[in-house]
């Protein structure tokens, strides 16, 4: 189950990779939400995928808990990434605004008054 | 009493969630922000004296015994850090008031910045690696704020690259965690170090992997080579003070995370990841010489010194000596204040001038002398001049290269030291002397914009002057670096 697991989350990570490499910015902030997937199901394979419980302490059934820190972080780490994908669709319709368009190479140079 | 250590993260935090009520009140935020700061600085420096009394203070919160918790330890590098930032803050602080301007600190520019102290601040004191990602977002949550805050083209331009950069760090931060959790199966950073001492030896391939994982996601953050490419760019675009922030605080972080991990996990990786870390530091070194003496922007040339000094600690970190472990936290500590006032002193000449190049003015000295004599002091401090800060942390880190042979590096450190020099003096003798050249605009508060850059001087150079008086301190700092069983011991309790 972990080899499937990682083979996927392998695929996950190369479909983020080549998003973030393209130039429209919308499909970079779908790479990164791809990306924060792929992240937080390894954590979830990485914790181990044994069959237990659910880790709620009177669930009747198997013998054992599924480890419950993995879950925890990955809470946690959801809700970072959704703050900051937020921001940064945010930030790509105000740059849309402003740059007038939403391809990444009109954001290029940073205007150095050095000539 | 132990709960002290908590101050540095919580005054700020309550500091910050109150300004946001009162956003429209300027007055309010300013008086509130510098109280908080000065409060800030207040309980660091008891704190100071509180770990050198007592050694390293450790607090599990929760009463939770300490590998199951998440464990706050204040050891004495971690409590000098936060002073220091608290410091940088406070003049920092002070100088948005002149320079920031209306419009911005009508929309939380205030609770920003204390926000990303409360990141900087956790992130230095945390004992748990999970706990140091979720400080890390918090800083950089609000450093990407800080950096768009007024929406100029110039700024959404730098956002954007710099948002995409940390999203993608902090995914491998976060793999690296899992990587390492499926190996040790603990977050609480003493303990991952006993494990990884204990159960493996710290020899196996996958320990490795992950060494060089973890040097890449804080790499990103510090600027290291291959991955300071960002930095230039985004630095650039934000205004003085949030440049002065960032410039002092946010890749030291990187730094400060990089001698953690590798001197409390990794320190047995001597066939492959610390030489790699030496390696990248050095060419770091070289990288940001030939790009602080190729430009003429002041703020350009300061932000390639930034590179130099990542390189210059890093390079005395891979050594992992005692000697150059201390030479690492002098610099650090020096660097850090140095960069404050330096990004300040560009700030006041960029008012007066209206330029950052330096190609677009001369003849500064004739209008104010003052000024020119501040950056002077300031310039020679950067590059280590004997009385001044630099100086004592170069020639401990230089001793120990060569104490174990390291002669490249060595002299790479030493060499690099007259290249910082020369990049500064361009900006001395060419903004500074010469025919009057220019338009220059002196209806600016010049003194009370000077208050807070004199003030973070007059600390660096006391911080030269008396680098005796803090070698108990530094010395202090260094024992858990090198002797990772006294942080155990700390945190663990047993």
């Amino acid at each position: 189950m972990e080899l499937l697991m990682s083979i996927l989350i392998g695929l996950m990570f190369m479909a983020a990779t080549y998003l973030i490499l393209s130039k429209s910015l919308l499909r970079i902030i779908l790479g990164t939400a791809i990306l924060s997937h792929g992240v937080n199901l390894l954590i979830l394979t990485m914790g181990g995928l044994k069959k237990g419980k659910a880790p709620l302490l009177d669930t009747p059934g198997l013998p054992a808990y599924n480890d419950p820190l993995p879950q925890a972080l990955i809470l946690t780490a959801i809700v970072i990434s959704f703050g900051v994908t937020a921001f940064f669709l945010v930030l790509a319709y105000r740059a849309y605004q402003e740059l007038d368009s939403e391809s990444v190479s009109k954001t290029r140079g940073h205007e150095a008054d050095d000539e | 009493m132990s709960n002290l250590v908590l101050m540095p993260i919580l005054i700020p935090f309550f500091g910050a969630i109150f300004l946001m009520l009162l956003p429209r009140k300027v007055m309010v935020q300013r008086t509130i922000a510098l109280i908080t700061s000065v409060v800030l600085i207040l309980a660091n420096i008891y704190l100071v004296y509180y770990v050198y009394q007592n050694g390293i203070v450790a607090v599990t919160l929760g009463n939770w015994p300490a590998p199951f918790g998440i464990s706050i330890v204040g050891d004495m590098l971690a409590i000098l850090l936060v002073t220091t930032t608290s410091l940088i803050l406070f003049s920092t602080l002070l100088y948005s008031f002149y320079s920031i301007g209306m419009p911005r600190e009508r929309f939380l520019y205030y609770p920003s910045v204390l926000f990303m102290i409360v990141g900087v601040n956790g992130s230095f004191l945390t004992g748990d690696i999970f706990n140091l990602f979720v400080f890390f977002e918090v800083m950089l949550m609000a450093s990407y704020v800080l950096l768009v805050l007024g929406g100029t083209k110039v700024q959404l331009k730098a956002t954007v690259k710099y948002l995409l950069i940390n999203v993608i760090g902090s995914a491998f931060l976060v793999m690296a965690i899992a990587l390492l959790y499926s190996m040790i199966g603990t977050l609480n950073m003493a303990d991952i170090s006993q494990k990884i001492a204990n159960i493996h030896g710290g020899n196996t391939g996958m320990i490795t992997v992950v060494a060089v994982l973890f040097l890449f996601v804080f790499g990103l953050k510090a600027g290291i080579f291959p991955l300071y490419f960002w930095l230039p760019g985004s630095y650039f675009a934000p205004p003085i003070p949030v440049l002065a922030l960032f410039g002092g605080l946010l890749t030291k972080v990187g730094v400060y995370a990089i001698i953690r991990f590798y001197t409390l996990f990794f320190y047995n990786e001597t066939s492959f990841a610390l030489p790699l870390l030496s390696t990248l530091a050095i060419i770091t070194i070289v990288l940001g010489v030939i790009g602080a003496i190729s430009y003429y922007d002041m703020k350009t040339i300061m932000i390639y010194n930034i590179l130099i000094a990542v390189g210059v600690i890093l390079f005395s970190v891979s050594l992992m000596t005692r000697e150059a472990m201390t030479g690492a936290i002098f610099y650090l500590i020096h660097d850090m204040l140095i960069k404050g006032t330096l990004f300040l002193v560009i700030g006041v000449i960029i008012a007066i001038t209206g330029f950052s190049s330096i190609k677009r003015f001369s003849g500064l000295m004739s209008v104010k002398p003052s000024l020119g004599w501040t950056f002077f002091i300031g310039a020679l401090g950067l590059a280590g001049i004997p009385p001044l800060s630099g100086f004592i942390g170069k020639l401990l880190i230089v001793e120990g290269a060569f104490a174990v042979q390291h002669y490249v590096g060595g002299i790479i450190v030493l060499l690099s030291s007259l290249f910082v020099l020369l990049s500064m003096m361009k900006i001395f003798s060419k903004g500074f002397w010469g025919e009057k050249k220019g338009t220059f605009t002196l209806d600016i508060p010049y003194r009370k914009m000077m208050v807070p850059v004199l003030i973070l001087l007059a600390i660096s150079v006391a911080y030269g002057i008396f680098s005796e008086g803090m070698y108990p301190l530094i010395d202090k700092a260094v024992d858990p670096l090198v002797d990772p069983s006294i942080y155990i011991q700390a945190v663990l309790g047993e």
